[in-house]
C-alpha cells in the first residue's frame, strides 16, 4: 500500500466509506443502549481510498457511530482518518468529558507518526470537538493547524468545496428525528425503574396504579422528547409536570369511576395521591433528559435541579405515603 | 430551532482583549458570537449552553465561561457518589 511507503514506522489501517450490514446492526444495538460503551473502533491512523502525502486528514473519536458517520460521508475521496481514543464516546460528549482533548490529539499525532505520513500539516476536526481541543495549543505543540469542519459529517462534501461552513452547518439542531432516535436509549434505561416502580405500585395500590406508572414513565421517555418544543412552559421540570399531569388524568378518572360507591375522603385522597405521584415521575425523567439535548447550560440545569428536585421528591414521597395510608384505612375498614 | 431555556449563564466576554481571529464565531454551536469588523461581538448571549469551546479556543483569553455538561443525570449521580465534577458517559463505564 503506497500510504505505508511514506513511513516505515507508521501503522496505517485501511478502511472504506461503505457501511455494511454488520455496521448497521452495530448502530442499531448502540441506539438501544446494548453494550453501551462497547461500540468502539481501534484508535490510530486509517487510510480511505489511496491517500497521498498531500491528502486531507480528518479526525474522529473511536465510537463506531462517530467514525462511521465520518467515513460514510467521504465517498470518492482519498484521505486519512485519525481516530482518537475517546473511550467509545461520541465526539461532543467526549470533548466535554475530556477524552477528545488537546493532549489526546497531540499524543495520537505522535504515536501514529503522522508528521512523516503527510506533507500538509492540517487537520480537519468536527466542530463539536472544539469544547475539548484548543486549536492554538495543538499548533504550538505539533505544528499542525486545526481546522474545524461542520457540526455534521453529512455537510463535509459541501464544506470541502470551499473549505467554508455556512451558519447552518455551524449550528446544532435538535429536530424531531434527532429526538426520536434518542428514545431507544431512554426506553432501555427506563426498563428496570419501570418494573420496580410498577411492582411496588401494584402491591400498595393495585393494577390501575401499576398501569399509571407505566404511562407516566412512557410519557417521560418517549412523549417528552418528541413533544419537547411544544410543551409551553420554560423549563424541563415544569414541562414534565404538565405532561405527566395530562397523561395521568384518564387514570384519575378511572380510579373515581371504579370506586363510585366509596367514601368521599377515599376518592379525594386517591385523586390527590395520583396527582402527586405520577406527574413527579414524568417530571424527574424530563429533568434527566437535559443531558441528551443540544442546548442546556450547566448553570441553568444546576439551578433547575435545586429548584424542582425537592418539589418532585416531596410530591412523590407524600403521594406514596397517602397511597399507603389509604390502602391501610381500606384494609381496616373492610375487615 | 431549540435554544437554551434558562435566563442566565456564566459567559463573559471582554472585547478589549479580542484579536479578531474569529475562532469563537467558528466553534460556537449556537452562533452566540458574530464577527463585526475587526473584533467578535457577543450577539446572542442568552443562547450560550456553556460548552466552553469558545473559551478554550480563544488565544487571548477574552472569553470566560464556567463550562461543563448541562446534564441533570450527571450532576445527580456525581452528588450521590460524592464526586466533584460530573462528566458524560452515564452508562456503565
Amino acid at each position: 500500500m503506497n500510504a505505508q511507503n511514506n513511513s516505515s514506522q507508521a501503522h496505517i489501517r485501511p478502511t472504506t466509506s461503505k457501511i455494511t450490514f454488520k455496521n448497521r446492526w452495530d448502530h442499531f444495538l448502540a441506539r438501544w443502549a446494548f453494550n453501551r460503551m462497547g461500540h468502539r473502533v481501534e484508535p490510530g491512523l486509517y487510510s480511505l481510498g489511496h491517500p497521498a502525502a498531500d491528502s486531507h486528514v480528518f479526525v474522529s473519536g473511536n465510537y463506531t457511530l462517530s467514525f462511521d458517520a465520518l467515513r460514510a460521508n467521504l465517498t470518492r475521496l482519498d484521505c486519512y482518518i485519525l481516530v482518537l481514543n475517546t473511550k467509545g464516546i461520541n465526539v461532543w460528549c467526549a470533548a466535554g468529558g475530556g477524552h477528545f482533548s488537546t493532549d489526546e490529539l497531540v499524543n495520537r499525532i505522535e504515536t501514529t507518526h503522522l508528521p512523516e505520513v503527510v506533507k500538509r500539516h492540517v487537520l480537519i476536526l468536527p466542530q463539536l470537538s472544539a469544547s475539548g481541543v484548543a486549536a492554538h495549543d495543538v499548533k504550538k505543540q505539533t505544528g499542525f493547524r486545526v481546522e474545524y469542519g461542520p457540526v455534521r459529517a453529512k455537510d463535509l462534501p459541501e464544506y470541502l468545496k470551499a473549505r467554508k461552513a455556512t451558519k447552518e452547518m455551524r449550528t446544532v439542531s435538535f429536530a424531531l428525528y434527532d429526538r426520536l432516535i434518542l428514545t431507544g436509549v431512554e426506553i432501555a434505561h427506563a426498563v428496570i425503574p419501570l418494573v420496580v416502580l410498577g411492582v411496588i405500585m401494584f402491591f400498595i395500590s393495585g393494577l390501575l396504579a401499576a398501569a399509571a406508572t407505566v404511562a407516566a414513565i412512557f410519557a417521560g421517555v418517549v412523549l417528552f422528547p418528541l413533544l419537547l418544543p411544544w410543551l409551553p412552559t420554560p423549563n424541563f421540570s415544569t414541562k414534565g409536570f404538565l405532561l405527566g399531569g395530562i397523561v395521568v388524568l384518564p387514570f384519575v378518572l378511572l380510579r373515581c369511576l371504579g370506586a363510585a360507591d366509596a367514601e368521599f375522603w377515599w376518592r379525594a385522597g386517591s385523586i390527590l395521591a395520583y396527582l402527586l405521584v405520577f406527574p413527579s415521575m414524568t417530571a424527574f425523567i424530563a429533568l434527566n433528559f437535559t443531558g441528551s439535548t443540544t442546548f442546556t447550560s450547566r448553570s441553568g440545569v444546576k439551578s433547575e435541579i435545586f429548584t424542582y428536585f425537592p418539589v418532585m421528591a416531596w410530591m412523590f414521597c407524600s403521594g406514596i405515603v397517602i397511597t399507603i395510608a389509604l390502602a391501610l384505612a381500606r384494609f381496616f375498614i373492610d375487615s | 430551532m431549540m435554544r437554551n431555556v434558562y435566563d442566565f449563564n456564566t459567559l463573559q466576554y471582554d472585547s478589549q482583549l479580542c484579536s479578531g481571529c474569529r475562532m469563537c464565531t467558528i466553534v460556537c454551536p449556537h452562533q452566540v458570537f458574530e464577527q463585526n469588523g475587526k473584533i467578535a461581538e457577543l450577539i446572542h448571549p442568552k443562547d450560550c449552553m456553556e460548552c466552553g469551546a469558545c473559551q478554550l479556543n480563544c488565544p487571548t483569553d477574552a472569553i470566560t465561561v464556567d463550562s461543563g455538561v448541562g446534564c441533570a443525570k450527571a450532576m445527580m449521580i456525581a452528588a450521590v457518589k460524592g464526586k466533584k465534577e460530573p462528566t458524560c458517559g452515564c452508562a456503565r463505564p
